[in-house]
């Protein structure tokens, strides 16, 4: 128990986790295809307002067929499909993958060559699962809350 | 082996310390006394190297520290100010930085030569233990020492090496939040991190006096592998061992110097140069050439928490070393079969190390995989094995005879030495390697004033180069480690005190708040820097079309291209080390109208022979007489290019003159010293070989 306070003490203080409170993005001025990064607790989000194409490409496959099988309506909040977002830090070794590049026109990460698809989900490549969706809820339609 | 000791001190003051403190004693029967076997070679003096290593490590580390800010917005322009302001600032960064280095290449001379001899085995197991503990502390003080610099390598080496904790089932999350004090690797981290590199060497330093203590118990082994019998088969430390580790010591420093002095960024990574930025990965992440065998076993297994696991194993089995050898000769060298497999195991290692650097895809991870199972069935397969199987030679009766048997013949020391130190440079010399294949034309080397171990800045280069800055760059670029002050400083451009206050005042610079609390400008003083062309990194992408024009001032020494197998083993002997200014300097001739078939370049960039990828954004920015030289130089754009590089290389490093000066005067001091240092020795030892 004396050990507690010496531990603890290593996590993240006080004005660490204020600094990581929830934020607010406008989604109105992203363009379709066009996407956004934004920093949230450290780590930078991807916002992307897919076009048609993508979204389609990314319902196209079998969901089984992936490496981390998840469905592309899993990843998006519903009446919202054309906004991605997710925690764009390669789930391999932590690099940060390239939006719009790689041959499914997703990501690619230039560290280890993982390659991601419009859903943020891996294809090929060392990394393990797909890139994570974090936390978060459109308040209106044109404004989400990360967080 | 150290019993009681029988000195007595004639001293009166000397007598009273004893009786009260016997520390003399201690010292004399464990440094004077002290029976050491005769037939030592010269792997054995790395244990008196490693000492030193230590003491140069904790010394310039503290030094350091006093000048040093372990904070994120600050840790890296401190670094950059101790190198360039502080009193020899830059001598004490050059030895700790590549200190490290070499501390890491005597502790794995070290660690072979114990594997090769035996060392490992009854009654020395503990000592071994605690060597595998002393090597696990220096790898964590190594890591995150090359933290604190704050640049790109050092920011995304700590993100990639604290993930590893992530592997842990269930709690692996939590544990790398408790690592970094946040939410990502942030200032808490680097906080952390420098405490942690402050505390540890002391930590080595305790562990390395039981280490001591344990070999002072069980006695030193040696090359034959028979135990001390009679007085014949030692000689005393003092003057014996303590002449021939002063002589290794001294030429290990001659190794050392040459990197401090000429190399001293040969071992590091160009990236580490420029400033950690968490939202731009650079294209290849390597850590510092001692990690790499083990991380190319980490990448050669393709499960995350397995790679992990087999990682830490690959050191933690050297603990576990002297059950796994059960053979009962202690030396490879009556060992006809270890000593083949022994040798195969130091090839694997520099393969693995090799592959570590390089990018993990297509055949180097089925290489990888090869040479993981070849390290492991090493330890686990093949020892086990040998010791039922092989049938050593006859031992040597004593030291003693073993000594006399090989006073006839010369030892096969120079042909192993050379052996080891191209299998050295090639595995200390891949981490530079490790840029390769991007499918990139290397700029053409070019003759710089400033190479080699006498170069010198042209000073009319660099006055011409100042120009070009001021008239072209200064527009985008900014040069902010660089005040104007420095313009007058010996090694530099070669302006008066009062030529660089005038300078400076053609600038306006913004100060304040005043009375008022308003803030003003006023014209530049010699103390200030120059001023950057945009408020903010933002403001400049907004104004060059989303490309952050980079800031100059160490630009030479953040830009490299891969020299390829064998040049870089090459460069370790001739000194190469201008990548930077070369591809500067090509990246400004570069520039190409139409670009090759087949290549479509985006909207509102230019198509460059060497910039990676070929578009860059950056229009080309030199054309022929665009800047007035009024000393009669060419005014071509090979000349510009060639000037304002000479220029930035001063720029990136403006105590170059002063370190290759001063590198002479040491290498004169040492090549004397290693001199009589040799001649000595070979006077005490005449009579006990």
């Amino acid at each position: 128990m004396t050990l507690v306070p010496f531990i603890t003490q290593m996590n993240p203080d006080a004005s660490t986790i204020a600094a990581g409170a929830p934020i607010e993005v406008d989604l109105a001025p992203i363009a379709e295809g066009q996407d956004i990064k934004v920093f949230w607790r450290g780590k930078p989000i991807f916002v992307s307002h897919r076009t048609k194409k993508q979204i389609d490409e990314a319902r196209k496959v079998s969901v089984a067929s992936l490496p981390d099988p998840q469905s592309d309506e899993a990843r998006v909040k519903p009446g919202h499909d054309q906004w991605l977002v997710v925690i764009g830090i390669c789930t391999h070794l932590g690099c940060i993958p390239i939006a719009h590049e790689g041959q499914y026109d997703g990501f690619f990460c230039p560290c280890h060559g993982s390659v991601y698809d419009t859903s943020g989900r891996i294809r090929s490549g060392p990394a393990p699962t797909n890139l994570p969706v974090p936390p978060y809820q459109f308040v209106s339609d044109t404004k989400i809350q990360i967080g | 082996m150290s019993g009681p000791s029988d000195y007595q001190p004639t001293n009166p003051a000397l007598k009273w310390i004893e009786r009260r403190l016997p520390i003399l004693g201690l010292m004399h029967s464990s440094f004077v006394a002290y029976p050491t076997p005769r037939n030592l070679n010269y792997w054995w003096t790395f244990g008196a190297i490693l000492s030193m290593m230590l003491g140069v490590q904790i010394i310039t580390g503290v030094i350091l520290a006093m000048h040093y800010t372990p904070h994120v917005d600050m840790a890296f322009k401190s670094v950059e100010s101790i190198v360039r302001d502080v009193n020899y600032g830059w001598l004490l960064r050059n030895m700790h930085a590549t200190g490290a280095s070499m501390f890491f290449v005597a502790v794995y001379i070290h660690m072979f030569r114990g594997l090769y001899y035996g060392s490992y085995k009854e009654p020395r197991e503990i000592l071994w233990i605690l060597g595998v503990i002393i090597y696990l502390l220096m790898k964590a003080s190594g890591f995150m020492g090359y933290v604190l610099p704050w640049g790109q390598m050092s920011f995304w080496g700590a993100t990639v090496i604290t993930n590893l904790f992530s592997a842990i089932p269930y709690v692996g999350d939590s544990i790398v939040t408790l690592l970094w004090g946040g939410y990502s690797v942030g200032n808490p981290t680097l906080n952390r991190f420098f405490s942690l590199h402050y505390l540890l060497p002391f930590v080595i330093a305790g562990v390395v006096v039981l280490h001591v203590w344990a070999l002072h118990v069980a006695g030193q082994n040696n090359p034959a592998g028979v135990e001390p019998k009679t007085e014949k088969d030692t000689v005393p430390f003092t003057p014996y061992a303590t002449m021939k580790d002063a002589f290794g010591v001294s030429c290990f420093m001659l190794f050392f110097a040459w990197f401090i002095f000429y190399m001293p960024n040969y071992l590091g990574e160009a990236d580490n140069y420029i400033p950690a930025n968490p939202g731009v990965t650079p294209a290849h992440i390597v850590p510092e050439w001692y990690y790499l065998p083990f991380y190319a076993i980490l990448r050669s297994i393709p499960n995350k928490l397995a790679g992990v696991v087999a990682m830490f194993g690959a050191i933690l089995v050297l603990a576990f070393l002297p059950w796994l050898d059960t053979a009962r000769t202690k030396s490879s060298k009556y060992r006809p079969l270890a000593k083949q497999f022994f040798w195969i195991f130091v090839v694997v290692c520099v393969l693995l190390g090799w592959l570590g650097a390089k990018p993990a895809e297509g055949i180097y991870v089925i290489a990888g995989r090869v040479l993981t199972f070849c390290y492991f069935a090493y330890f686990l397969i093949v020892l086990p094995l040998l010791s039922r199987i092989e049938k050593p030679r006859p031992v040597p009766n004593s030291i003693a005879d073993d000594v006399l048997a090989k006073a006839g013949k010369s030892a096969p020391m120079v042909s192993t030495v050379i052996a080891l130190a191209v299998a050295g440079a090639l595995f200390a010399g891949s981490a530079p390697g490790a840029l390769a294949a991007e499918g990139q034309a290397a700029p053409p080397s070019q003759q710089w004033s400033f190479a080699g171990p006498f170069g010198k800045f042209d000073r009319g280069a660099m006055q011409r180069g100042l120009k070009v800055y001021k008239e072209v760059c200064a527009s985008c670029h900014g040069l902010s480690y660089i005040a104007f002050r420095n313009l007058a400083d010996p090694g530099g451009p070669g302006f008066t005190v009062a030529q660089a206050a005038a300078f400076a005042s053609e600038y306006k610079v913004k100060d304040g708040p005043n009375d008022a609390g308003d803030m003003f400008e006023r014209p530049g003083r010699p103390a200030d820097y120059f001023p950057s062309p945009f408020p903010n990194d933002n403001a400049a992408r907004a104004a060059n079309g989303g490309a952050l024009p980079p800031d100059l001032s160490l630009i030479t020494k953040a830009r490299s291209y891969p020299r390829g197998f064998p040049m870089f083993v090459v460069d370790l002997f001739t000194q190469f080390q201008e990548q930077g200014p070369n591809y500067v300097s090509g990246l400004l001739q570069g520039y190409e109208e139409k670009p090759p078939a087949g290549f479509t370049l985006p909207e509102g960039s230019s198509y460059n022979k060497y910039f990676p990828g070929h578009a860059i954004k950056m229009p080309n920015p030199l054309s022929d007489g665009q800047v007035t030289y009024d000393d009669g130089s060419p005014a071509t754009v090979a000349q510009y290019a060639k000037d304002v590089t000479t220029f930035l290389m001063w720029t990136a490093e403006p105590h170059m003159e002063a370190r290759k000066k001063l590198g002479m005067q040491v290498f004169v001091f040492l090549i004397l010293l290693t001199g009589l240092l040799y001649f000595t020795k070979k006077k005490i030892w005449a009579d006990a070989h």
